[in-house]
C-alpha cells in the first residue's frame, strides 16, 4: 500500500534530520470570500510537546484547527499529521487524532457514558472494549458518578472533561484543543488545566489554541502568535515571554492624581520592557513590564524616593494585547497604523 | 516538497486513504442508530408529532370539512373518510424528509456533527442512521393512522394496496429528503429549517388532490394541481388503497423522485462535504 511510503516521504521531506514532528504546516491559506482567515502559515509541532497557539478572535486559530483535523480543505499549502496529509489521507489521519473544542461536541441528550460508548464504537472497539474504554475515561476524568446522566445536565466543567475525555478514546497521537477552556469560571479552568497536563504526561502531542497568555504559559512548551491570518512570532514560551517583557508589575498609588507623576517616574528609571509604561486609568494604576527581580526592585525604590504612596503592588502576565503590542507594535486585531480606541489604557510616551 | 509529489504515483494516491470495509460501515451505522434511538428515549416528547399528526388531521379533516366535501365526492362523510385517509397516509413520507433536514441541522449546530466528521467513518453512515430512525417514525405514525383511519370508518379494502401506498410515500420522502438536507446544512436553524419546510409544503399539500377533490377549484389553481406531484402521490395511494387508476399517479410520483434525487442529491451532499 502508498500510505507508509506517502507518509514516510512526508515526514523525511518536510523534517530533514530533525526531531520527528507531529504536526507540520507549510503555506496554508484558507479564504472566507474577501477574508483571509489563514494567509500563508507555516507551523511544526515537535512529538510529545504542547504547542500553543495564542492569537485574538478571528486571528484563524479555529480555522487551523479545523483545517488540521480535516473539518475544512486549504486553499493553498500543505499540512501533515502524524504524516498524514490533511486533503489526501483524511481517514487515516482521523484514526490518530482527538479534537475537543469551541465545535465539536459531546450529544447533550445522552449520558456521559453512552457519548464515550459510542464513539468507542465508532473507532471499531469492539462492544466489550468500547464499554471498557468508556468506564475507565469516565473514572479518569472523574465522571463516574455523573455516568448515566444525561449530558444536559452537567456543570460547565464536568462538559468539558467529557469533552476532554471523548477526544481520548482512540488514544491519539495528537490532541487538537480549540480554546478549552474559553467561558469556564477560573477554578473550572484549573481543573481542565490540570487534565490537560496529565494527558501530556502520557506523551500525547498537543496543538492548543487560546486568547490567554495565562493559558499558554499554564499548558504550552512552544508558542505560535498568530493575528489576522499570519504567525507573528514563534518559539519556546521563555523566549517569547522574554521579548515581551516577562511580567507586568501593576502599581496602584494611593492617590490617584499621583498616576502621572508615578508613571513618568517610572519611564525615567529606563527599564521598561518593550510594551513600555501604560497608565491604566479605569483600574488607578501603572503598569510596568520588568524582565528581572533586580528592576521589579529598582521600581520600588524609585517610588520610595519620589514618596509617593502606594495602595497596592502586584505582579501579572502580560496580557494578550500586551504581547501583541511588544511583538507588533499594533493591538491584537487592529490594523498596523491604528490609533489605540482603548480609553482606558493610555500609553505614556517614553 | 516538491520532490516527494513528483515521487508519488497515482497507485499511490488511489492506496493512500485507507477505505473502509461494508462491515465497518454497517457497524458505525448501527451505533449511530442507537444513538438516535436513545434521543427519542431521552426526549419522548419528539415522538409527539409521529402521533399527534395522524390523530388530529384524520380527526380535524373528517369530522371539519368531511360532511361537506363528502357530499361532492357523491356520500357523507364515510365517502370522505375513504378519500382523504390515503392522502394523509402519502403525506408521512414527507415529514420523514422534513426529520431528516431538522436532524441534521440540530447535529451541526450542537458541534455533535463536527465530532463525528472528525472520526474515521464514512460520511454516509451518519445519514443512513439518520433516515433509519425516521423511518422507523413515519412507520410509527403510519400504523397510528390506520389505527385512527379505521376507528373513523376507513374501509381497507387492500392490505397489499396499503403497503405499496406507504413504500411510494417513503420514496417521495427519500427524494424530498435531498431538499431538507441542503436547507438543514445550510439554514441557521433547526426552526428555520421547520418553517421553511412548512412554507414550501403547506401550500403544495393543500393545494392538491390530498385533502380535496380538484374539479371544483378554479382553473389556474386546478392547473397547478395538476403539475403539483403532490396530486399524482396522493392519487396514485388512493389508487392503490380503494381502488381506481393508479397508473399516472405513480409514475409521475416516481418520475419526480428520479428528477428531485438527481438535482438535489448532489447538491446536497456537496453542501454537507464543504460546509465549514
Amino acid at each position: 500500500m502508498g500510505g507508509g511510503s506517502v507518509s514516510g516521504m512526508t515526514r523525511i521531506d518536510n523534517n530533514p534530520g530533525g526531531a520527528p514532528r507531529a504536526v507540520t504546516v507549510r503555506g496554508l491559506v484558507k479564504h472566507y470570500g474577501e477574508t483571509k482567515a489563514l494567509d500563508g502559515v507555516d507551523l511544526d509541532v515537535r512529538e510529545g510537546t504542547v504547542m500553543g497557539v495564542l492569537g485574538p478572535n478571528g486571528a484563524g486559530k479555529t480555522t487551523l484547527v479545523r483545517i488540521l483535523s480535516t473539518l475544512i480543505v486549504p486553499d493553498a499549502g500543505r499540512a501533515t499529521v502524524a504524516g498524514h496529509d490533511v486533503v489526501r489521507e483524511p481517514r487515516r489521519l482521523r484514526r490518530v487524532i482527538g479534537l475537543t473544542g469551541q465545535y465539536a461536541s459531546v450529544d447533550e441528550k445522552l449520558a456521559g457514558w453512552e457519548n464515550l460508548y459510542i464513539i468507542g464504537r465508532l473507532l471499531d472497539l469492539p462492544r466489550k472494549a468500547s464499554r471498557a474504554r468508556a468506564d475507565e475515561l469516565l473514572e479518569r476524568f472523574s465522571l463516574t458518578e455523573a455516568a448515566r446522566r444525561p449530558v444536559g445536565t452537567y456543570s460547565g466543567g464536568m462538559r468539558r472533561r467529557l469533552d476532554l475525555a471523548a477526544s481520548m478514546i482512540g488514544r491519539p497521537a495528537v490532541l487538537f484543543l480549540d480554546e478549552p477552556t474559553t467561558g469556564l469560571d477560573p477554578r473550572t479552568r484549573n481543573e481542565v488545566w490540570d487534565e490537560v497536563k496529565s494527558m501530556v504526561g502520557e506523551g500525547v502531542t498537543v496543538l492548543l489554541t487560546t486568547q490567554y497568555m495565562e493559558e499558554a504559559e499554564q499548558l504550552a512548551s512552544e508558542l505560535t502568535v498568530v493575528d489576522r491570518g499570519k504567525v507573528i512570532a514563534t518559539g519556546g514560551i521563555e523566549e517569547l515571554k522574554a521579548r515581551v517583557g516577562g511580567r507586568a508589575l501593576r502599581v496602584r498609588p494611593a492617590d490617584p492624581v499621583q498616576l502621572r507623576p508615578l508613571a513618568h517616574a517610572l519611564d525615567q528609571l529606563g527599564i521598561t520592557g518593550l510594551a513600555g509604561t501604560v497608565v491604566d486609568t479605569e483600574r488607578r494604576s501603572v503598569l510596568v513590564p520588568v524582565l528581572s527581580d533586580e528592576q521589579l526592585t529598582a521600581v520600588v525604590g524609585a517610588v520610595t524616593a519620589r514618596g509617593i504612596t502606594l495602595s497596592s503592588i502586584s505582579t501579572e502576565l502580560p496580557s494578550l494585547d500586551e504581547v501583541f503590542l511588544s511583538l507588533t507594535g499594533h493591538r491584537a486585531g487592529a490594523p498596523q497604523d491604528a490609533v489605540p480606541t482603548d480609553h482606558t489604557l493610555e500609553e505614556v510616551a517614553v | 516538497m516538491s520532490a516527494a509529489t513528483a515521487t508519488l504515483t497515482p497507485a499511490d494516491l488511489q492506496g493512500a486513504d485507507a477505505p473502509i470495509p461494508l462491515r465497518a460501515h454497517l457497524r458505525h451505522t448501527g451505533a449511530l442508530v442507537r444513538r438516535n434511538l436513545l434521543w427519542i428515549r431521552q426526549d419522548p416528547e419528539s415522538m409527539f408529532d409521529a402521533i399527534l399528526f395522524p390523530v388530529v388531521f384524520t380527526l380535524l379533516f373528517v369530522y371539519v370539512f368531511g360532511g361537506s366535501i363528502g357530499q361532492s365526492l357523491g356520500g357523507g362523510q364515510e365517502a370522505y373518510v375513504q378519500y382523504v385517509v390515503p392522502g394523509l397516509l402519502a403525506m408521512t413520507g414527507m415529514n420523514m424528509a422534513q426529520g431528516v433536514g431538522t436532524g441534521f441541522n440540530q447535529d451541526f449546530n450542537s458541534g455533535v456533527m463536527d465530532r463525528f466528521r472528525s472520526l474515521p467513518i464514512g460520511r454516509g453512515s451518519v445519514l443512513f442512521a439518520k433516515i433509519a430512525v425516521e423511518l422507523m417514525r413515519m412507520l410509527f405514525a403510519t400504523g397510528v393512522l390506520v389505527i385512527v383511519a379505521v376507528l373513523v370508518g376507513f374501509d381497507i379494502t387492500s392490505w397489499p394496496g396499503l403497503l405499496a401506498s406507504v413504500g411510494l410515500s417513503a420514496a417521495f420522502g427519500f427524494a424530498l429528503m435531498w431538499v431538507f438536507i441542503t436547507l438543514g446544512v445550510t439554514m441557521k436553524s433547526a426552526q428555520s429549517v421547520q418553517a421553511m419546510g412548512f412554507l414550501v409544503l403547506m401550500p403544495l399539500q393543500f393545494g392538491s388532490s390530498i385533502f380535496a377533490p380538484t374539479a371544483s377549484m378554479p382553473g389556474w389553481l386546478r392547473g397547478f394541481t395538476e403539475f403539483n406531484p403532490l396530486s399524482a402521490l396522493a392519487d396514485a395511494a388512493r389508487g392503490l388503497m380503494i381502488g381506481g387508476p393508479v397508473a399516472h399517479g405513480l409514475w409521475v410520483t416516481l418520475a419526480w423522485s428520479v428528477g428531485l434525487t438527481a438535482v438535489m442529491a448532489p447538491i446536497s451532499i456537496h453542501k454537507f462535504r464543504t460546509k465549514s
